[in-house]
């Protein structure tokens, strides 16, 4: 009862954590999100795709690391106060970590201040993203996390 | 009540009938005489027949009775084994296997009624002379009947019990006095009691347990316990009901005409003379014939001392060990960040006290840790005492003869190796039984004895398990692969000029490289020895061929012994730590640079007497190049099989007990890496795969 209940909210309304990559900002789906830590030495594993920055240690864990930057091929993170690592969550892939420059804040989307994305455009970045929110004057890239996690390198 | 509660003791103890079965059946078929064996064919059969029957597995059940009626005719001579009796034989325990997988993916035994089989089953049976199916187990638990046990007799009835239990006489049922011993190895006595009842009340109602019922669900009763069943049925057909239940040592079953002064009576004959009918006359006579009792029970007990000993075991759940060795890891990480800090801030003298403490900690969790390990420990017998009969059967189909000879079946793994080691043996031993061993014909020509020779091998060397299946057959013919290697387009005709026989026969584990000359099911699919490659490295295995034409050939499978926590020395590459495991290392050896020496272009060493190769492991693992190469370098020589290489590293830390964490799904598969492991400190270290390294 009460999982429908919330189910049906969240088909109208979707909390998306806040963080921006370079000039742009982008929500993550809080409901993979399953922590955020701070930036950490990391370390590197030789021979791995290039844009897995390494392992690290989150509480007696081995989590991967990826930089979000080099698979979507921008210029490679500068690690400042403000990075952060994402510990997503997903189902049947396990625990991943994605590093941001900043983590802004969480912002409540309703599906009409939503502008879904067709994922058949081929060029570039825009497979990364299922859609565009609309708050608060601000816009936010909602990044489409199946496509982070796949193998394929989208160039 | 429902018997799914007991359904996975019903799985386990018929999958090890079966297993005894098809020992036995091996057996048998070499020493036709053997009485032993015969007489252990019939216990399990018998017992597999009761537990069928109980759990309502009627096909079962049937399959198993007319299996029953054969042993009984080989037990009293009626009929002699013969080769087809003993593949009839065999075929009904695959079918019966067939029953059990179905039973244990659906709760449900199928619709498979095994026609053919039984009726063969029935025409040997047919084919003796008189076949007078008198079911003498039940005579045998009865020949040493003893008054004194028959301990349905001493059940005191109240007034009202008694005044119904008349009733039903008079309404012409019956009232039988049930008392059934329960062999003393049994384990959950509760539940045989419960099957008993369950069994009897198919053909009426018991209106008195003696213990009482809640008693005997609790399982407070010695070896015995006793009821009154009222029911329409025939004595015979009762006591036989009972005596398909399993675990079962006596059975005593008498009509009861008269209900107390009868039973008192006996008691009277027996014992002092006792006037009062109360029941506390009742309960002294009890506490005598208790005692009585015991000394009776207990020569049986002795009869029973050839039999194999149970081992008191408990049943746990794979996870749950899982989630307890996840927790020793744990602590072991804190016991190594508590090591670090005391190694580290090692000043003043109450430091002392602190380092002893530390060192006893350390003590204790590598006991915990072998201990849990051990738990988790399975011998191989499990997985290769299927073979035996394996071997058999392709022994018939491919008409060689053929003998497998097993060792070291003792030999422990752990559990989550052993369930996927038994796929590759399976493969290994089929294709030695297919394409190692030559026909009889050939076999004679080359002087060889007629039957050939399997060797499954399995012993511990160092960290590992080493599991070794090899024949006395053909070996593998380098020319043929190599001509078909090239046929393939795999290799060119230049390159198998310059490969060594090493490197063509590891050819045959290329996917889709199938040796045979056609297809057969046995095997030769193409799907063979890469399969078995791929699943043993994933366990972190590897495998290794040798073979001398015409002399036969051997596959020697390595496996870790432990997956979760390692020995390990830990070095530094500039500033990157590495672990590597310690069972692999053979010596650490300080090497000048002039010393190193070239062949064909590889850096080599040459240290008492052999020639090793040197991999400089920052040029492997990317990292940078020295600027200046000091003088002097540390090298680790670890070994694999008897391969060495030398591992050049920048510094050695130490010894320590490392964790092995998976590095995910993730990061794309690096064969240098196996995985990593979380230091004292908190950071994270790789650890070096060292077998992929040779």
């Amino acid at each position: 009862m009460d999982n429908n209940q919330i189910s049906q909210v969240d088909a109208n309304k979707k909390q998306y954590i806040v963080v921006s990559i370079g000039n742009e900002q982008y929500g993550i789906d809080i409901h993979y999100v399953d922590n955020i830590v701070r930036m950490q030495k990391i370390t590197r594993v030789p021979k791995a795709q290039a844009y897995f920055k390494g392992i690290i240690n989150l509480r007696g864990e081995v989590v991967p690391v990826m930089s979000i930057r080099l698979k979507m091929d921008l210029p490679d993170d500068e690690f400042t106060n403000a990075t952060r690592i994402i510990i997503l969550k997903i189902e049947q892939h396990g625990v991943l970590g994605i590093i941001v420059d900043e983590v802004k804040e969480v912002v409540t989307l309703s599906s009409n201040e939503i502008d879904k994305m067709t994922n058949d455009v081929k060029d570039g970045k825009n497979s990364f993203i299922n859609g565009i929110g609309k708050h608060d004057g601000q816009l936010i890239s909602l990044l489409e996390l199946n496509s982070i996690i796949s193998e394929k390198e989208v160039v | 009540m429902d018997v799914s509660q007991y359904l996975e003791i019903f799985l386990d103890e018929t999958k090890e009938h079966l297993q005894t079965l098809n020992e036995s059946l091996l057996i048998l078929e070499k020493e036709p005489e053997n009485k032993d064996t015969i007489n252990e064919i019939f216990r399990a059969a018998h017992s597999l027949k009761g537990m069928a029957g109980t759990m309502g597995y009627k096909r079962m059940q049937k399959l198993t009775h007319d299996m029953e009626n054969v042993f009984q005719g080989i037990r009293n001579d009626k009929m002699k084994v013969s080769a087809k009796l003993v593949d009839v034989l065999f075929q009904c325990l695959d079918a019966l296997e067939e029953y059990l997988e179905m039973i244990q993916n659906t709760a449900d035994e199928g619709t498979n009624e095994n026609e053919a089989i039984i009726k063969q089953l029935t025409e040997i049976l047919n084919e003796e002379s008189d076949t007078e199916k008198t079911k003498t187990s039940v005579d045998n638990k009865e020949e040493t009947s003893n008054e004194n046990e028959k301990k349905f007799l001493d059940i005191v009835f109240t007034e009202k019990e008694k005044k119904r239990a008349q009733d039903i006489m008079a309404s012409g049922q019956k009232l039988y006095g049930v008392t059934v011993f329960i062999q003393d190895t049994c384990l959950l006595k509760a539940a045989r009691a419960f099957i008993v009842f369950k069994a009897v009340e198919e053909y009426g109602s018991i209106i008195k347990f003696e213990p009482g019922a809640q008693e005997i669900e609790d399982e407070n009763f010695d070896l015995d316990f006793s009821f009154v069943l009222v029911s329409e049925e025939p004595l015979e057909k009762i006591k036989a009901t009972i005596n398909d239940v399993s675990e079962i040592d006596k059975i005593f079953c008498e009509e009861m005409t008269e209900i107390k002064e009868e039973a008192e009576d006996v008691i009277l004959a027996q014992e002092i003379v006792e006037e009062n009918n109360n029941s506390v006359s009742n309960n002294t006579n009890n506490v005598i014939k208790g005692t009585n009792e015991k000394s009776n029970v207990n020569q049986p007990v002795k009869q029973n001392v050839n039999k194999p000993v149970v081992n008191r075991t408990v049943r746990v759940d794979i996870e749950k060990l899982d989630a307890l060795m996840n927790q020793v890891s744990e602590l072991i990480i804190a016991k190594n960040s508590l090591v670090s800090i005391s190694s580290a801030e090692s000043t003043g003298l109450q430091e002392q006290g602190f380092h002893e403490q530390i060192e006893y900690l350390e003590r204790i969790t590598t006991n915990l840790h072998e201990s849990v390990m051990k738990v988790r420990m399975v011998p191989i017998e499990s997985v290769v005492n299927r073979f035996p009969r394996m071997i058999r059967d392709l022994s018939k189909k491919l008409d060689k003869k053929m003998e497998l000879y097993m060792t070291g079946e003792d030999t422990e793994l752990d559990r989550t190796v052993i369930d996927e080691i038994g796929d590759p043996l399976q493969h290994l031993l089929r294709n030695s039984a297919d394409h190692g061993l030559e026909s009889k014909a050939i076999r004679k020509e080359r002087g060889k004895p007629e039957q050939g020779s399997i060797f499954l091998d399995a012993y511990q060397e160092g960290n590992n398990v080493i599991i070794e299946v090899s024949d006395d057959g053909n070996g593998i013919d380098v020319e043929s692969i190599k001509k078909k290697g090239i046929d393939r387009g795999i290799i060119t005709p230049e390159q198998a000029e310059t490969m060594e026989n090493r490197e063509i026969i590891d050819l045959l584990f290329l996917p889709s490289f199938s040796m045979a000359q056609k297809i057969t099911d046995v095997s030769g699919r193409g799907v063979g020895l890469d399969v078995v490659k791929s699943k043993i490295a994933a366990l972190g295995g590897d495998v290794e061929v040798k073979s001398k034409l015409g002399e036969g050939s051997k596959f020697t499978i390595r496996l870790p012994l432990t997956l979760a926590i390692i020995q390990a020395l830990m070095v530094e590459v500039r500033e990157e730590k590495y672990a590597i495991a310690l069972g692999s290392i053979q010596t650490i050896e300080d090497i000048l640079v002039q010393d190193i020496k070239y062949v064909q272009a590889k850096e080599v060493i040459h240290i008492r007497g052999t020639v090793i190769p040197v991999i400089r492991l920052d040029k492997i693992l990317d990292i940078e190049p020295r600027e200046q190469e000091p003088e002097s370098l540390t090298v680790v020589i670890v070994q694999k099989g008897d391969k060495q290489a030398g591992l050049v590293v920048d510094n050695l830390i130490g010894q320590q007990e490392i964790v092995i964490k998976s590095l995910g799904k993730y990061i794309e598969n690096n064969r240098i890496i196996s995985g990593a492991t979380i230091l004292g400190d908190g950071e994270v270290a790789l650890i070096v795969d060292v077998n992929s390294l040779i």
